[in-house]
Formats: C-alpha cells, structure tokens, sequence
C-alpha cells in the first residue's frame, strides 16, 4: 500500500524499514534467464540459459573469465554483469601484478558487495540490477558465492538465479550433500541437469545452455558446445541432435576461444528433424 | 661554484647482449644470462627473455628492475586485451603496445633496450627493435646490450638487411633456414663474450616457430 510513495529514490526507507529501490533491482534480476552454480571440494561448475531475444540474434553472453581461478555467471541486466566483471578483472590484474598472486575469491567478492553497496546509499546512483554467481579456486578451497544487487554476498554449496530457478534449486536442494565429493564430470552433469528443471520441458540442448568449469589444475573456461552436448547425450534424455552444419573448430577447449556468439548461430536453425532419443 | 651533481642514480646498467633474428616462417630471439653490476657478477643465470604472447618475445638488456617492471606492465595489458578480444595479441600490436609504453615514460624511462621477435598474423618471422623511449623499428634482424656494438657489424656482414627505404621494398628476413640462423647466433655470442665482459655464462636461445616457442641454451665463457 505505501509502496509507491517510498519506491522513487534509492535513499529513501520505508515506514517498514525497506529500500524499495534495491528490491526491485533483486526482481530485475529475477526477470534474467536462469544461470547455476554448483561446487565440489576442488571444482566449481557454472551454468546458464541462453535465452535470445529473437532467432536471429545471438544470445547475451552470461559467463564471464575474470582470471584463470575466477569466473562469474550473472542473471539480470547484462549490461550491469558486463560492467562489474570489467572490474573484476582490473582488480584481479592490478593484485596479481603487486603481488605475484591470485587474488583470493573472497577478497573480491567483498569489494563488489562494497561497491553494491554504494549505489544503495547514494542519491544520484542506482543499484546494479544484476546477480553474479562467482566461482573460484583459491588456497582455501573451491568457492561459489552469490552476489545480489543489495550489497550482500553469501557462500553457496550450489545456488541458481534468475527466472524459473527454483526448479533448479529444487533439484540442488535434494542433491547439494553428494557434491563435496562428486568428482569433475558428475558436476557437470548436475548442472546440466539442473538447468534441465528450469527449462521445463523444453527440450535440452548445448546450444541453450553454457558450462563453464574451474578446478584444481583446470583454469576457468567455457565449455564447448560440442563437448555439452556429448554430456546430454549420455543423460538418454530425449534431445535433439545438434545439425551436422555445426563446424568442429568449436572445440579448442583454451580459455580465450569458445564464442558463444558463433555456437548459437548454429543453435538458431533447430528442429533438424532427427529423432529423439527414448529415455 | 660547479654545478651540484647527483650523488645517486635511479638507474644502474646490469650489462648483457640480446639478439633476434627473423626468418622465413620462424624467429630467433638470445640473450645471454649474466647479470652484473660494475665489474661484479650479481649471477651467472638470469633470464632476459619474456614471452608476451603466444607468437611474441621479447629480449630486453639494461636496468633489469626496470626491465621486470615492463614485463609485468605488458603482461598485465596483454591480459586486458585478451579479455576484451577473446584472442592472444599479435605480434605487430605488441610491438606497438611496446613502443607505447616506453614513450609513456619519457621523462623517467624505462632503461631498457629491447629487440621483440616473432611471426607476425601470416607466420612469417618478424623482428622489432627500440631505444630506450619506444622508437622502433621492424627489422630482419637486430641487437641490443652492452655486446651489441660487437655483434651488429657481424650480423650485419653476415645478413645485410636490404634497407626499407629502396624500391622495390625487400623482404627483411635472411633467407637463412632455422638451424642456420640458430649456429648465427651461438657464433656471433662466442665471438662477443670473448671481448665484452659483460656478456658470457650461458645464452638461452628461443625459437618462435609455427609448432610453438621451444629454448635451448649454450654455455659461454665465464670469465
């Protein structure tokens, strides 16, 4: 009821003791497509939906390397999650360069909680409409925290965001005390899967799903649609084979290559007609 | 009254010679390994040789502080760009980037005198020589450091760089094959540690080829 005459600045309470203004950056972020995290004792899996705006476009890149240890999945405003990677990425370069080493994921999930922060207390800014699901390695461990638009961060055993994502927490809530000790490729397969539960129904293939992994010995990357979709092959889930137009160079599996903006060209020209899988 | 003089430097020189040479589809970049000071030896095996880029080192001789702080700086850049061009520099913008750099600081240089080597975006080698403040140049092949005055006219009888200033432009690299290029310069650095005290130890030799970047060393007089 008295929502609307406390909602017009960022710095402006509630008689409830609400900030209205960060709130409705948290439902700006529910709006984006789903993105996943999950982790083990030595790995940590991120995955997303793409979802684009039309079949002629390429989708939004929602997957983020900050550096070889880091990388971040985001929901929400795109642009916002480009912006505070960016950042992410200066910072992890500019401590790396001081002091010859890896920036440790805690540590700069701080600085962008305070940097949230600010724009909750600041007349003339708004809130960064974006969730970022971080994942990192760093001498104390694998980590995956969420950070949300308000300035608060918290550590996550798995955690999913954006639209349709309680189905997919759903399924980690059920699933979440095996990961500590799955190993590298069962991880992956939850995170597809449970990005499966957000689909509902839809049909499940690579190239409406990104993975990225990051691991002890294993920098941070993108996985190749090839190699996703081989991994929902093995699920005996009906899917549809991805067509054979598809060109193998997708594979270098390095760091810096992988444009998704190239996969999912691919991915527009769907229903090849080859018949689906029985489960 | 004479003019007050400084009693300190900001810089020191740690001696050392660099050499690159370019080839047809392959580059050769050596350094020697001794660092000194004065008339001292600090160690017998420091590396002067960087690698940028997945087709791009770079030798430098000089003030190796400041030498370290350079690499750094363009490593850190390099990271950007990757991050931002979801590919590795090539070689002529690293060049480039380079000159940059060293011309940022041209009121407090880097005392640093750099030869960077490669293969440029078609795989033919390619070799780019500075001063102290970022003026360079893309050369057949080059030298730098303290032996430079010694290797220079050998390389220069042995190569002879056609000048980019007479048409029809020649290509710069030697018509050298790879092992060839590689005897060149174990000789031309067996030839200038036998004079220039700063020079010896061992010469760390990298190779920029289309297979990748492989090293190899060659031990040198230590006196």
């Amino acid at each position: 009821m008295f929502r609307n005459q406390y909602d017009t600045d960022v710095t402006t309470w509630s008689p409830a003791g609400r900030l209205f203004q960060v709130e409705y950056a948290m439902e700006a972020m529910k709006q984006g497509s789903a993105a996943i995290g999950l982790r083990s004792k030595t790995h940590v899996v991120l995955g997303c939906v793409n979802k684009a705006n039309s079949e002629l476009s390429s989708h939004q890149k929602k997957i983020f390397k900050v550096d070889d240890h880091i990388g971040l999945a985001i929901a929400g405003l795109t642009a916002d999650g480009r912006v505070l990677s960016r950042y992410m990425r200066n910072e992890c370069i500019n401590y790396n360069f001081t002091y010859e080493s890896p920036l440790p994921v805690g540590r700069l999930v701080v600085q962008l909680a305070d940097k949230a922060q600010v724009c909750t207390q600041r007349s003339w800014k708004r809130p960064y409409g974006v969730g970022l699901l971080v994942a990192g390695l760093d001498e104390s461990g694998a980590h995956l925290y969420y950070n949300c638009p308000s300035g608060n961060y918290f550590e996550y055993q798995a955690f999913a965001i954006g639209s349709r994502s309680q189905a997919a927490k759903t399924y980690l809530e059920r699933r979440f005390e095996n990961f500590t000790d799955s190993s590298r490729d069962d991880l992956v397969k939850d995170a597809i899967t449970a990005i499966r539960e957000t689909l509902q129904g839809e049909t499940l293939k690579s190239s409406i799903c990104t993975i990225a992994v990051v691991g002890v010995g294993e920098p941070f990357h993108i996985l190749d649609q090839g190699t996703v979709q081989q991994i929902i092959d093995t699920f005996e889930i009906a899917a549809e084979q991805e067509g054979p137009a598809a060109e193998p160079d997708a594979a270098t599996g390095r760091d810096t290559a992988a444009e998704q903006g190239t996969a999912a060209d691919q991915g527009g020209s769907t229903d090849e007609g080859v018949a689906p899988m029985d489960i | 009254m004479v003019k007050q003089q400084a009693n300190w430097s900001p810089y020191d020189n740690n001696g050392g010679s660099c050499v690159a040479i370019a080839g047809a589809d392959y580059c050769v970049i050596a350094a020697d390994t001794r660092m000194s000071t004065g008339y001292n030896i600090l160690t017998r095996e420091y590396s002067k040789i960087c690698k940028l880029a997945d087709k791009c080192v770079m030798a430098s001789s000089g003030f190796q502080a400041d030498v370290k702080a350079l690499q750094k700086q363009l490593a850190a850049r390099h990271l950007i760009y990757q991050h931002q061009h979801n590919k590795q520099m090539s070689c002529p913008a690293m060049a480039q980037l380079l000159s940059n750099t060293l011309y940022y600081k041209r009121f407090f240089p880097y005392y640093s005198f750099n030869v960077l080597g490669g293969l440029d975006n078609e795989g033919k080698g390619c070799v780019f020589t500075y001063d102290a403040v970022g003026s360079y140049e893309k050369v057949g092949y080059s030298s730098q450091g303290s032996g430079s005055t010694l290797i220079t006219p050998f390389l220069d009888n042995q190569l002879k760089s056609p000048s980019p200033l007479l048409l029809p432009v020649q290509d710069a690299v030697t018509p050298l094959v790879e092992a060839e290029a590689i005897d060149l310069v174990k000789t031309v650095f067996a030839s200038a540690s036998e004079r220039d005290i700063y020079t010896g130890d061992k010469i760390e030799i990298v190779v920029v080829n289309a297979t990748g970047i492989r090293r190899e060393y060659m031990e040198l007089r230590k006196d």
